[in-house]
């Protein structure tokens, strides 16, 4: 019973440690990246996961059904998800942009660059 | 009776969809070179939409959810082929042979319109370069 | 059943996570992570949530994607190994990881009705929205009208990323040379251009549904702005860079992003014009539920330009770049 209770949550634990191991662990920017939209997915389905109600069918209102899910983490994530994605791309600007300055896009790289001047 | 007739071709049509589905899914796995699994891809993937959506429209009865299923069914009919296509066609530009095999001369047997092609194909592939 | 839809998805997720991690080549990384982003939306699907599985569908399998895939095609898609740094961040993954699972432990159980996230302000919009705001998507309504400061300011986020974009990169890619195009733009890709010429048109019309269908079923302005992007994106895929910009010009698209901020901006001070608080549309008609669905239809017309403006100029500078960095290696 513990593992439906909960397994959801765990879940998200582990993604988000996924993410957060190609963050830490990846010298590639658009690796990091990708581990950071990784971590912010986990996210999202945790506040789905939160809003969730046994039976509740999606929050349009109509006469077929009596419970509902949580409209308001919907909310928060819909908006986070397209706040997200412009995130994202200053983001990948941003690595265009130091791989036009340092010739790289590999952590080591830029370092090294940085250090020799 | 129409009813029971109808439901038991939705539930056929359903899990004819899903066994096209899942033996796509195996043969991308399984089939040696890029261009069966390409095609374990594409065909099993437009046949396997085709039936489960099929099946979808028996079981949603007349209305407005029949209505966008068939608009997505008109939706696959175009994409599934053209993004099976445009695989195909970059797979070739890109001089991927038979086998494998990454430019090179194609394989005896290969299939003649690549081997008629390829003369032509690498001219493309070029001025994609230039 | 549900149960079990929902396990195997998110077990599905995880193994996707675990091989995005793992994988050194780049683009399958890209690649999966788009599989990832289906995944998710299947299951907010799964969950309920229908609004966030669109835009997740959209974003997360679509435009996402895409973008990274522009960077890729710049920047190579091979990676480097760093192994010892590997060692250091499992640990430090784990421990994190065990003390975040602690903590679930105390969770109230997942789909519970009594837990507190249900109790306060949820109630209150569920039973109260259809009288207060006249909609049945209750989503919409908490967007666009309980909640329309915090939409404005994720709208005025997107923007001002935009904005960064289009200071970083987009001041550079002022003389393209034109003869240089898109691949797909080559003649030989006949199937591509004539099934993509007929998509075009009746993606449009699907975005201009779920734009102005938000109030009644999934959608609104940020689902619309992205499918609107990507019908737009489709093009300059299939027939070049150029042949988009011979119909919107950069400068247009441009203007387009800022005018969707400030018609959701006017929309907040027709509300204080009409004698009530910003972004209160109860007074812009008659009754106020007539005011409430014009004040939603405005403000949502407003987030669909800046999104779907937005998502265009990103991937117009990042395709930009592409070509410049084409004819740099071409010329050198």
């Amino acid at each position: 019973m513990l593992l439906s209770a909960l397994y959801n949550y765990w879940v998200v634990v582990l993604l988000m440690m996924t993410g957060l191991y190609m963050v830490i662990a990846q010298g590639n920017l658009i690796k990091k990246i990708i581990g950071l939209n990784v971590f912010q997915t986990s996210v999202f389905i945790f506040y789905i996961s939160v809003g969730k109600v046994t039976g509740g069918s999606a929050p349009i209102l109509s006469q077929l059904a009596t419970v509902y899910s949580n409209p308001l983490p919907h909310v928060l994530i819909l908006t986070a998800i397209v706040v997200g994605i412009a995130t994202t791309a200053l983001a990948l600007a941003l690595v265009l942009r130091i791989r036009q300055s340092y010739g790289s896009v590999e952590e080591q790289d830029i370092l090294t660059r940085d250090s020799q001047c | 009776m129409i009813e029971s007739a109808v439901s038991v071709l939705a539930a056929m049509m359903l899990g004819l969809g899903s066994f096209f589905m899942i033996s796509g899914a195996l043969g991308i796995l399984r089939f040696p070179d890029f261009y069966s699994r390409m095609h374990a891809a594409s065909m099993t993937d437009t046949l396997g939409t085709y039936l489960i959506i099929g099946g979808l429209m028996f079981t949603a009865g007349w209305g407005l959810p029949l209505f966008k299923l068939t608009l997505i069914l008109v939706f696959i009919f175009f994409t599934s082929p053209t993004a099976g296509h445009a695989l195909a066609k970059s797979a070739q530009l890109s001089e991927l042979r038979l086998g494998g095999e990454q430019s090179g001369s194609a394989k005896p047997g290969a299939g003649g319109v690549h081997s008629d092609q390829h003369p032509d194909s690498r001219d493309l592939a070029r001025a994609d370069r230039v | 059943m549900e149960l079990i839809l929902d396990i195997t998805l998110l077990s599905l997720l995880l193994v996707t996570a675990v091989y995005i991690a793992w994988t050194r080549d780049l683009f399958a990384a890209v690649m999966l992570a788009g599989i990832y982003g289906l995944l998710s939306a299947s299951f907010f699907m799964s969950m309920g949530a229908v609004d966030v599985a669109f835009t997740e569908a959209a974003v997360g399998a679509g435009i996402s994607p895409l973008l990274m895939l522009s960077t890729l095609a710049i920047c190579g898609r091979a990676q480097r190994a760093n192994p010892q740094r590997a060692i250091l961040a499992l640990i430090s993954v784990t421990v994190v990881g065990l003390l975040l699972i602690s903590a679930t432990l105390e969770m109230p159980a997942f789909g519970s009705p009594d837990a507190p996230a249900h109790l306060h302000v949820a109630p209150r919009y569920l039973t109260d929205s259809m009288r207060e705001i006249g909609i049945p998507n209750v989503v919409t309504s908490v967007l666009a009208s309980y909640r329309a400061f915090d939409t404005l300011g994720e709208v005025v986020v997107i923007f001002t990323a935009g904005l960064g974009v289009l200071s970083l990169l987009g001041l550079q890619g002022e003389t393209l040379p034109r003869q240089v195009q898109s691949p797909m733009a080559e003649p030989s890709h006949l199937v591509l251009r004539v099934v993509g010429k007929v998509l075009v048109p009746p993606i449009m019309l699907f975005a201009l549904y779920v734009q102005f269908h938000g109030e009644y079923g999934p959608g609104g302005g940020f689902q619309a702005g992205v499918i609107f992007a990507v019908g737009f994106i489709l093009y300059s895929l299939v027939f070049g860079l150029d042949a988009v910009e011979r119909i919107v010009n950069r400068s247009l698209v441009q203007a387009l992003a800022a005018l969707g901020v400030l018609v959701y901006g006017t929309v907040g001070v027709l509300g204080i014009v009409s004698g009530r608080n910003y972004l209160d549309y109860s007074g812009l008609a008659g009754d106020s539920v007539t005011g409430q669905h014009l004040g939603i239809i405005a403000i949502e017309l407003g987030v669909g330009i800046t999104v779907a403006a937005v998502m265009m100029l990103v991937f117009f500078v990042f395709s930009a770049q592409l070509v410049r960095g084409r004819v740099v290696q071409h010329a050198s």
